[in-house]
């Protein structure tokens, strides 16, 4: 054969490109595999949670409602006298609105930016059909609100749909009609405060889990199997356990009349009518949290721990290390893998809890998720919790990526 | 336990069994909370809390009044005798029961779809020549990661606008993508060890690649298929938040039961819920334990 012919295939392509098809079409293969799963999950997981995050930035409510009024309201500039023209607009669209039963949603989005604003809304629209020109007098004569400048600035602002409006004020910042931001006082900040507590809980549940998990963990790697098997189950049944259950439990253990107390009210550390408050406030939700998500800290760092051979201990000890500069020396640095998987999925699955704080953390053990849920079920301002939920979930997304970077999720291991 | 080389020191000594008594208090904390809605489900009283009778083992302070309770709370005539209209009546109109039965069905509806799926899926991503892998497993695994209030809430405006939210189906595939990243995982590790010339000498034998599946690969895998559909079915089992979004009282799960249970009207009827829901994590947790073992022995892998 000549060396400079290309070496073929039976049916005489050259033998390369018979290789690269099989090798696009096993691909092709792998990838049929996995498409199905792919775009269940990017369709009824992926793409709602965007449409979500859209919500966040983007509120067309007044937009869409008030079409007459609109236009006009762009190109004001916020700072002058409204125009009669303004007012004529605003009564027509309170009369449509009116009609088509649509006032109330026009109310609530401008409430969410200037408080009060709700009745002076719902209770014009009701009179404004009997309202006659020149429209202004005829508004502020209603109510004298209608005169004030801060309420058409108010609107203003919503009619602006593509806003930054709602991240601001999930950081606590106050979204000015000269398209500014301005922080608000110290006493009104209730976002930021809450974002740190949400940290400095899971920092502490994080924290707690290495401090519990840590020993457990070294225990089951170095007792021989027939015992660790036997242990691991004291670990997996909690972990197997619904949370709601581990939950209500703690409520029995935690609760004034609850098993704690009573324990300590036997002993006499407390008196009989003054017991411990030991939840529905941070402390439940720390103690159920570190509970619930203590698992997730022992099994990887176990699993790390049983990879490291007992003879690195020995030999440091044979060179004269004492125990604990051995284990501080040898062993802990072994496991910081470990630690860093444990700590990262317990932080991450704590900085999003939801259930255990609603349930156990009364007023100051709540966290913002459960902001989030009370936004989106009570209050209903979706953009707002739409925004908080996108902090939330870009912070989320930081972990996740140091995670996947540190430990890969390939390693995830479970039980 | 093992025997203390005879070098040790006092002071090893010392540390050596107080660090031990130190793991038996953690895995007190572990176990504690589990163990302890058994005995207070038998309570007599309408208390969370230990009575004096019960302390003295009074028999007259236990009672099954609870579990009782979970067939008559909600029932048309929980007074009739006890007979096949009783229990129809029961399994009809019992809010728990028609929690229970819905958390079945739903469980086990999600636990089919996310396995089907998430099986494929492994198999896939466990292919060296699959591209992109790294970006869709980290996709895939997002689910589980994703704060559960953003999911549900993202599923709840998605779902209203498609008319799937307060549908059963609704709820079904919203567990079944809470679920598929376990499924994943717990495939994807049973693969690690498993021998790709297996399938090549399947297929140089005359099997075509659906025959090599089920005769060869499946087999092999199946015990961490079915412990993934197990880590699906308890996901969606134990899954409230998106329950509270999506589902309507018709939807109503246990978890949802007893989160209104907490939320409202305290009674131990939860703690006799609870209990049941203990033992059946006891027996999966059993199933799972097995299927490990299984699992290593047909992969040849002893244990240490």
């Amino acid at each position: 054969m000549n060396a400079t012919q290309p070496i073929t295939a039976a049916d005489g392509t050259p033998l390369k490109k018979k290789l690269a098809q099989a090798m696009f079409r096993s691909k092709l293969r792998a990838a049929g595999l996995v498409a199905p799963l792919l775009a269940f999950v990017l369709a009824s997981f992926i793409f709602p949670i965007f449409a979500l995050m859209w919500q966040g930035v983007h509120n067309n409510t007044f937009e869409r409602l008030m079409p007459n009024l609109t236009e006009e309201l762009r190109v004001w500039d916020g700072l002058s006298e409204p125009t009669e023209e303004m007012y004529t607009l605003l009564v027509a669209d309170l009369r449509q609105n009116r009609a088509d039963k649509t006032i109330g949603r026009v109310a609530s989005r401008v409430n969410q930016e200037l408080a009060g604003t709700r009745s002076l809304f719902t209770s014009t629209a009701r009179k404004a059909a009997k309202l006659e020109p020149p429209y202004r007098d005829a508004l502020i004569k209603t109510k004298k609100k209608w005169g004030e400048i801060k309420v058409w600035q108010a609107m203003k602002l919503t009619n602006q749909s593509l806003t930054p409006g709602f991240y601001a004020t999930s950081l606590d910042a106050v979204y000015t009609v000269d398209q500014g931001f301005i922080m608000k006082e110290e006493k009104r900040q209730i976002y930021t405060k809450l974002f740190i507590r949400t940290l400095m809980i899971s920092g502490s549940v994080m924290l707690l889990c290495l401090l519990l998990g840590y020993p457990v963990a070294y225990l089951l790697a170095t007792l021989p199997l027939k015992y660790s098997n036997l242990l691991m189950i004291m670990v997996l049944l909690p972990f197997w356990t619904s949370l709601l259950v581990r939950t209500t439990a703690w409520i029995a253990i935690l609760q004034s009349q609850g098993v704690v107390n009573d324990i300590l009210v036997w002993v006499g550390i407390a008196a009989d009518d003054s017991r411990f408050s030991l939840i529905y406030n941070m402390t439940g939700t720390i103690i159920a949290m570190t509970h619930i998500l203590l698992p997730f800290m022992i099994l990887p760092l176990y699993s790390v721990m049983k990879t490291i051979p007992p003879s690195y201990m020995r030999a440091a000890r044979s060179l004269g290390a004492t125990p604990t500069r051995a284990f501080i020396k040898v062993y802990v640095p072994q496991t910081i893998p470990g630690m860093g998987a444990g700590g990262l999925l317990v932080f991450i699955l704590a900085i999003g809890y939801y259930i255990t704080p609603a349930l156990v953390g009364g007023q100051d053990g709540q966290l913002i998720s459960n902001m989030i849920a009370y936004h989106m079920q009570k209050s209903l301002n979706w953009s707002l919790a739409a925004a908080l939920g996108g902090i939330l979930l870009g912070g989320v997304l930081i972990l996740y990526w140091a995670y996947d970077r540190i430990i890969g999720i390939d390693n995830m291991k479970l039980g | 336990m093992a025997q203390l080389p005879p070098y040790t020191t006092t002071g090893e000594r010392v540390w050596h069994y107080s660090f031990r008594v130190i793991c038996g208090l953690i895995f007190l904390f572990l176990i504690l909370p589990v163990l302890i809605v058994l005995p207070l489900s038998f309570n007599v009283e309408p208390y969370f809390s230990f009575t004096p009778g019960m302390l003295a083992f009074d028999p007259e302070a236990y009672s099954l009044r609870w579990y009782k309770d979970i067939f008559r709370n909600g029932m048309a005539a929980p007074d009739a005798p006890l007979s096949l209209a009783w229990f129809a009546d029961a399994w009809n109109n019992a809010q728990w029961m028609r929690a229970i039965r819905n958390s079945f069905f739903i469980g086990i509806c999600a636990m089919l779809l996310s396995t089907a799926l998430g099986t494929l899926a492994a198999i896939g991503l466990s292919r060296s020549e699959m591209p992109y892998r790294r970006l869709i497993m980290s996709i895939l695994i997002s689910p589980m990661i994703v704060p559960l209030v953003i999911t549900a809430a993202g599923m709840f405006f998605f779902y209203s606008k498609i008319q799937l939210s307060q549908t059963y189906l609704g709820v079904i595939m919203a567990h079944a993508i809470l679920g598929t990243p376990f499924v994943i995982i717990t495939v994807t590790a049973t693969l690690v060890g498993f021998d790709k010339s297996l399938v090549r000498a399947a297929n140089s034998l005359g099997a075509g690649p659906i025959q090599t599946f089920f005769k060869i690969q499946m087999p092999l895998i199946i015990p961490g298929v079915i412990s993934g559909g197990l880590f699906a079915f308890i996901t969606s089992f134990d899954e409230v938040v998106a329950v509270l979004f999506l589902a309507s009282p018709e939807q109503r799960t246990i978890p949802r039961q007893m989160w209104s249970g907490i939320r409202e009207q305290i009674s131990p009827t939860i703690l006799a819920v609870a209990t049941l829901l203990v033992l059946l994590s006891i027996i999966l947790l059993t199933v799972i334990e097995l299927l490990r073992r299984r699992s290593e022995r047909l992969r040849g892998v002893t244990p240490s």
